[in-house]
């Protein structure tokens, strides 16, 4: 096997996805400062020694919120992408399994009706019955989720079950469980991890949205999409709120947007898309 | 004046040489078959002078066409030549159709894009070049997409789409490897009458020597990048100049040497099997029609004995197979192996006795394991896998002729032949009585074909297999089979020893399958000796 050099991508896309990771784990044992820790004469100063990425307006460390936030954010994110794969796969097999047959219409068109909500609205659903917290925002999140990955997996598995070696396979006795599991899941990995990037993207996105508008983690738990709206109204005054969270948003996304696209190049053993 | 010269022209891929100072000239009007195994460059030599190389390929050296030098064209100048000058036809007509346009728009297309006419002349030029391919107006009509014909029609639409500018050059790459023999025989007809009408140059790319001949003019033979051989076609033929020439014929003939059958028990014996297809209904609330793809079919196959089934495609062979192997149900009539009767739900220990090798080395196999675990799935029909388990696919590896280290390979790593070696271990692993072989030597070059049908008549010697030979292709019949029936539209319509079958046919539809065939001349045909008048 030739040495495999890892591509610039992938390994950019590693290292932002890391870092969101390290910090978030960081947060749990140390941050800078006690992110409870109110400072109104200190309130909206620009970074500092002390406080590496300024204060907002309640003299609170942006630094320290930052690190507690990627937590909330990445968090809900692995949730929701968790809910979706560990349900929309399963269902997506099974549908393509028994292609034209009565399960795969039953799950197909349940995965439409779930398509026809705005998640939003859902999210606003659940939020009014159980009120507005990070756990009701994973939920409506991850349930978003499930039809992704039911379509991405029946889509991917239509396709394979029509070669040679599915019938192989099935000469050699195999049930559809067992193939599905042995031949179809690994084959369709590579489209799952690439979908699962972009949904934990998509996720974070949305945790952010949710909490933007105020349905998803409440104070005093930290959030990067509540960073940005309590900091919208002081942009003009203190831009360094409002620029550090978007741009830990941005930096997390595009990593993780990264690290999916390698991932798919360089989990495929014929190594396709391999550079000259 | 020289229409087309090649003059040393070489292709690179990175550092790796794909072609290697070719030099070929053809006049207006000539035909010239280019002939040689995958990956001998006849393609890269088509797509070179196309300038549609692949990414990261080099091209050096002359490709002179009507006068200019084309390897010098910027590539919107070259977009003039393409398709106005010089016209291709793909192997593939199920994708060289968008699958979204008309094919009245799409043989259109050609001619606005080059501004050689305006839509609505050129709607009735695309009329007039459909009705010349043998697609006349009653029953092709402009407004029909491609998934409404069949694939020789298709081929058909990409001839009429590639002569509709009239270029001076046609080429045409394996234009009927993916037809059946009847339908090629007269593609390739309407391809000499085009070229012969409209005093064309024709370029015909195939592997199949048999194709070439009596149909050009010249041919070439290429090997590894390089020009082996190139003179009058008949010339070629009768004396081939190069030994690698030579290889090919006697590849093309090859009849592996087999033990006479001895007559044993019968071990497959399908009684009045039907297989029926539920269709969509034609209107809300309509009965669904139901169509019968195999109809009624009877045989018994003896331990030991090796039986053709030969047929077009959609003559229902595949459907029987499948039923055979127990995968799909049957509406009517039994299977049985060995006395028990076959069916989707037979014990595993039953399946273990009949194994399959299917036709498409690249689709075979599960290309995220290793060759050990592939050769070894079977192995799910016993009770438990056999704690020698490495062992004995080391042993089937060695069988088919390849390392006991190439287990810990991945199947991307081997070639096509390779790969249907190890799909042949990969049904020898249970020691099954019965295999069945589905085109499983028709996508393989003729050399590495002799080789695999040598080790199919070898492995039936050493262990007394039994082989039903499902085929397109009446040469390799011939050569492994001793009994063939002949299967169209769900029914056999002619069975029996195949020297009889395929020397004295008796049903009209054997007759026309064996007229069309293509043969080389002057040999031992692979299909068919002449019948006595």
């Amino acid at each position: 096997m030739k040495t495999r050099r890892m591509r610039p991508g992938l390994a950019l896309g590693a290292a932002l996805s890391l870092a969101a990771l390290l910090l978030a784990l960081l947060s749990l044992v140390w941050t800078p400062h006690d992110i409870g820790a109110l400072d109104i004469a200190g309130k909206l100063r620009g970074p500092s020694a002390a406080h590496w990425l300024g204060t907002d307006h309640f003299g609170r460390d942006v630094a320290s919120m930052l690190m507690a936030g990627a937590r909330t954010s990445i968090a809900v994110a692995v949730v929701a992408v968790g809910i979706g794969m560990a349900l929309g796969v399963p269902l997506g097999l099974i549908a393509a399994a028994g292609a034209g047959g009565w399960l795969d219409e039953i799950i197909m068109r349940g995965n439409d009706l779930i398509f026809a909500f705005p998640s939003l609205v859902i999210a606003i659903l659940i939020t009014a019955v159980f009120g507005p917290s990070a756990l009701n925002a994973i939920l409506a999140i991850g349930i978003f989720n499930i039809p992704v990955f039911a379509r991405v997996a029946r889509g991917g598995a239509l396709g394979l079950w029509t070669l040679d070696y599915i019938r192989a396979a099935r000469v050699a006795g195999k049930g559809t469980a067992r193939i599905s599991a042995e031949h179809i899941l690994p084959n369709i990995a590579n489209l799952l991890i690439v979908q699962g990037t972009i949904q934990f993207s998509l996720g974070i996105l949305a945790e952010a949205g949710l909490s933007y508008v105020g349905l998803g983690a409440q104070p005093p738990t930290a959030s990067w999409g509540r960073m940005l709206a309590e900091a919208q109204t002081m942009v003009t005054l203190a831009p360094h709120v409002a620029l550090f969270p978007g741009l830990a948003i941005v930096l997390t996304v595009l990593g993780l947007n990264l690290l999916g696209d390698g991932l798919r190049d360089a989990l495929d053993p014929r190594g396709r898309g391999r550079q000259a | 004046m020289t229409l087309l010269r090649l003059d040393r022209l070489s292709v690179r891929i990175g550092a790796a040489p794909v072609l290697s100072e070719v030099s070929l000239a053809l006049e207006p009007g000539e035909t010239l078959g280019l002939v040689g195994e995958s990956g001998s460059g006849k393609s890269m030599t088509a797509l070179a002078l196309m300038g549609l190389l692949p990414l990261g390929a080099q091209a050096a050296g002359r490709v002179e066409f009507e006068g200019q030098d084309l390897l010098a064209l910027r590539e919107r100048d070259l977009c003039r030549v393409r398709g106005a000058r010089i016209g291709m036809i793909f192997q593939e007509p199920m994708t060289a159709l968008n699958p979204m346009k008309t094919i009245g728009a799409q043989v259109a297309e050609t001619l606005t894009t080059h501004g050689a006419a305006t839509r609505a002349a050129a709607l009735e030029i695309a009329r007039a070049r459909l009705d010349r391919v043998g697609l006349p107006a009653d029953r092709f009509g402009l407004g029909l997409y491609p998934h409404e014909l069949s694939g020789g029609q298709r081929q058909r639409v990409c001839i009429a789409l590639a002569i509709a500018l009239r270029p001076a050059l046609l080429i045409a790459d394996e234009p009927t490897t993916a037809l059946d023999v009847t339908t090629q025989a007269q593609i390739l007809d309407l391809l000499q009458a085009l070229v012969a009408e409209e005093r064309m140059a024709l370029l015909l790319i195939t592997h199949d020597l048999a194709v070439v001949a009596g149909r050009t003019g010249r041919v070439a033979v290429m090997q590894a990048g390089r020009l082996v051989e190139s003179g009058p076609t008949e010339q070629v033929f009768r004396a081939p100049g190069a030994a690698y020439t030579s290889a090919l014929f006697a590849a093309s003939a090859h009849v592996p040497r087999r033990a006479p059958a001895a007559q044993g028990a019968p071990l497959l014996e399908v009684a009045q099997v039907r297989r029926d297809y539920v269709l969509a209904r034609p209107a809300p609330l309509a009965p669904h029609p139901v169509l019968r793809a195999v109809d009624e079919v009877s045989f018994t196959l003896h331990r030991g004995e090796s039986l053709g089934l030969v047929g077009e495609s959609g003559c229902g062979k595949s459907t029987l197979t499948r039923a055979i192997l127990g995968l799909d149900p049957v509406q009517g009539g039994t299977i049985r192996l060995a006395g028990a009767p076959v069916s989707p739900a037979m014990p595993r220990a039953m399946r273990a006795g009949m194994q399959a090798v299917f036709q498409d080395p690249y689709g075979s196999f599960d290309p995220r394991w290793r060759v050990e675990r592939l050769v070894a799935e079977p192995f799910h029909l016993l009770p438990a896998r056999p704690a020698d388990w490495r062992a004995r696919v080391a042993a089937a590896l060695a069988e088919v002729g390849l390392r006991p280290e190439d287990a810990r390979r991945h199947i991307h790593e081997f070639s096509g032949g390779q790969r249907q070696r190890i799909a042949i271990a990969r049904a020898l692993i249970t020691r099954p009585a019965l295999i069945v072989l589905d085109e499983a030597v028709s996508a393989l070059d003729v050399r590495v074909r002799a080789q695999v049908l040598d080790l199919l008549a070898a492995l039936q010697d050493s262990h007394g297999l039994s082989y039903l030979f499902v085929s397109h292709d009446l040469g390799v019949v011939r050569a492994i089979t001793g009994r063939v029936m002949v299967m169209q539209a769900g029914r056999i319509v002619e069975a029996g020893p195949t020297d009889r079958v395929l020397s004295a046919p008796e049903h009209p539809y054997t007759r026309s399958l064996l007229a069309a065939a293509p043969r080389l001349p002057g040999r031992a045909s692979p299909g068919v000796r002449p019948t006595a008048p």
